[in-house]
């Protein structure tokens, strides 16, 4: 309510009151002969209160001031004029006055208060997100640099006491750190450019067919300890999109389902064109994402308790950012006795020129 | 013993020893250069035979570094930068750049790219006839054997083909192709690009879907290998 009052300008808002006041002032004066002119008060009362709800205080007061005197040039008798002969009326038409303003400045405080009490819980949910954000930075920074100091440190110092094989290890997760930072720095880059608005589409056209199998490969060469299944769909048109943008997307969903699947898992990729969507599905046949952490997966830097570290926290909300980006959208669920499903909808421009072979 | 000497132009001291320990244990002969003007002048008054240039450098930046060099120098230049938005790559593509890679790079994805930029130095054997592994292209007679069979390419097929065939190793953008191919007017069209692309690897590919030869540049172009 108080969003939609910033929205409204006070003349606005004046205007509509206005136009409230008067629309119910003549239903209640076609059938003042059936309720009379003392129920007016009332109505006209509730009136002003709901509009003091929605609106300023200024127009309230306005509101109180002019109903009032509607009732009483409309409705007191005698009525189309401001002249009250009896003192009971007159009493009323006071009170009426009081009670209107009253309402109006209480009403007032109220949301007053209401908003402070909220800006505050704004400020607290800032610093919040914002210490989660500096742990799990620091965290995810700091992890991987430990393990390369530490690792150069021990191939360094102790070169004569190390076995082949500990050397090799040790090379690995110097590999494997640095591979993960650069990741993580990948993420971060792509969360600014989303929350700087500055993220501009460079849409042309592509074939969906080879950037799946591009990502598959570009994550083979990280990690293959999982299989991903793709079978090239001949039906897909070709779609106009930012490749670096879906290529994110495809990835980050992908690297997801490696981070928190079991060794050996089996991730499957399939493609529909389904007017006007592309439609992406991407499922594992790992354990699932256990349901009251569904809701919040795409939230920045939400990680699911115990989960397995490694993870940067903010692919998923990258990849929600970017489907968004496009006015697509994107929906998880878990596939009974079987493992998560994404199932991401994209409204893209399509041709179905590829199937034209001619020259 | 190939000893081919190579300049680079970076401001990172780290970079540069990191590129001078990969490159003298390959081998090849380095020269450093921290800055564009330092790098311009070192490269006129020694010509190397490859250069690997970074785009952001303190004085000037590498696209005008590129611009300077390739008024009158022809041999190779390699970008490696951190830049790696798709609008720097095409723009020092077309400034004259032969090969771009970002940083992070792997030490064999580097090597490979400087065998073949400075293979693509040596003045062009005027041969007839093109060989890919499994692939030959005969350029006198407009043919294509795969294994030693016979294909068959529509013309546009051919001459796509053709185009990056003789580029090997080398990117080219997607405008670029375009132009060649179709025409000044068709830079826009990129759908009939993927199509044609799509069929011919369709043709000349073992596995399409993990083509060997012509490779997808995301955003850029292709390069053939």
């Amino acid at each position: 309510m108080i969003l939609r009052n910033k929205k409204i300008n006070i003349i606005h808002q004046l205007l509509i009151s206005f136009g409230v006041i008067i629309s119910v002032s003549s239903v209640c004066f076609i059938s003042n002969d059936l309720i009379g002119y003392k129920i007016v008060t009332l109505i006209l009362l509730m009136t002003v209160s709901i509009i003091a709800m929605l609106f300023d205080i200024t127009p309230v007061l306005l509101s109180a001031a002019f109903s009032a005197l509607i009732w009483n040039f409309f409705f007191i008798p005698p009525i189309y004029t401001f002249h009250i002969e009896n003192i009971e009326d007159l009493t009323m038409f006071f009170l009426y006055f009081l009670i209107a303003m009253i309402h109006a400045v209480l009403t007032y405080k109220i949301r007053n208060t209401e908003k402070k009490v909220r800006d505050r819980e704004e400020k607290e949910h800032t610093i919040r997100l914002y210490n989660t954000l500096f742990n799990s930075l620091s965290h995810e920074l700091r992890t991987p640099i430990s393990t390369i100091i530490g690792s150069i440190d021990t191939l360094n110092e102790n070169t004569k006491f190390l076995t082949p094989q500990q050397h090799n290890d040790l090379y690995i997760e110097i590999e494997n750190a640095a591979l993960r930072l650069n990741n993580q720095v990948e993420n971060l880059l792509n969360i600014s450019r989303l929350e700087s608005g500055m993220l501009k589409l460079k849409d042309d056209w592509h074939d969906l067919n080879e950037l799946i199998f591009l990502v598959i490969e570009k994550i083979k060469k990280q990690n293959n300890n999982h299989s991903i299944i793709y079978f090239n769909n001949e039906q897909l048109p070709l779609c106009k999109y930012d490749i670096v943008i879906i290529e994110q997307i495809l990835y980050n969903i992908l690297m997801n389902g490696i981070q928190y699947t079991p060794y050996n898992s089996i991730i499957t990729i399939t493609t529909f064109y389904n007017q006007p969507n592309i439609e992406i599905d991407i499922s594992d046949n790992g354990s699932g994402i256990p349901e009251v952490n569904i809701p919040h997966v795409f939230e920045k830097f939400y990680r699911i308790e115990h989960s397995k570290s490694g993870g940067t926290g903010l692919g998923l909300s990258i990849v929600k950012g970017f489907v968004d980006a496009y006015h697509g959208k994107i929906i998880l669920s878990n596939i009974e006795n079987c493992g998560a499903n994404f199932k991401i909808q994209l409204p893209l421009e399509v041709s179905f020129i590829n199937y034209l072979k001619n020259e | 013993m190939n000893k081919s000497e190579i300049l680079i132009i970076d401001d990172e001291p780290q970079i540069r020893k990191l590129l001078d320990v990969i490159l003298t244990s390959n081998d090849y002969k380095v020269n450093h250069a921290e800055n564009g003007k330092e790098g311009i002048i070192m490269a006129a008054n020694h010509p190397p035979e490859l250069i690997i240039l970074d785009l952001g450098l303190p004085d000037i930046s590498g696209h005008e570094v590129l611009k300077e060099l390739r008024t009158w120098y022809n041999n190779s230049i390699i970008i490696l930068s951190v830049v790696n938005n798709e609008i720097d790559i095409v723009k020092a593509l077309d400034n004259g750049a032969s090969d771009y890679l970002s940083k992070p790079f792997r030490n064999s994805e580097l090597l490979a790219r400087i065998r073949a930029a400075i293979r693509r130095n040596q003045i062009p054997i005027q041969n007839s006839i093109l060989n890919f592994n499994e692939l030959e292209i005969n350029l006198t007679n407009r043919t294509v054997k795969k294994n030693n069979e016979m294909l068959k390419l529509t013309f546009t097929e051919y001459n796509l083909l053709i185009l990056l065939a003789k580029n090997e190793g080398r990117v080219l953008t997607q405008q670029y192709i375009l132009k060649e191919i179709w025409g000044l007017n068709s830079q826009s069209e990129t759908q009939y690009l993927r199509v044609f692309i799509g069929t011919l690897r369709k043709k000349i590919e073992d596995n399409p879907n993990k083509p060997s030869h012509i490779i997808t540049e995301n955003g850029v172009g292709y390069r053939f290998n």
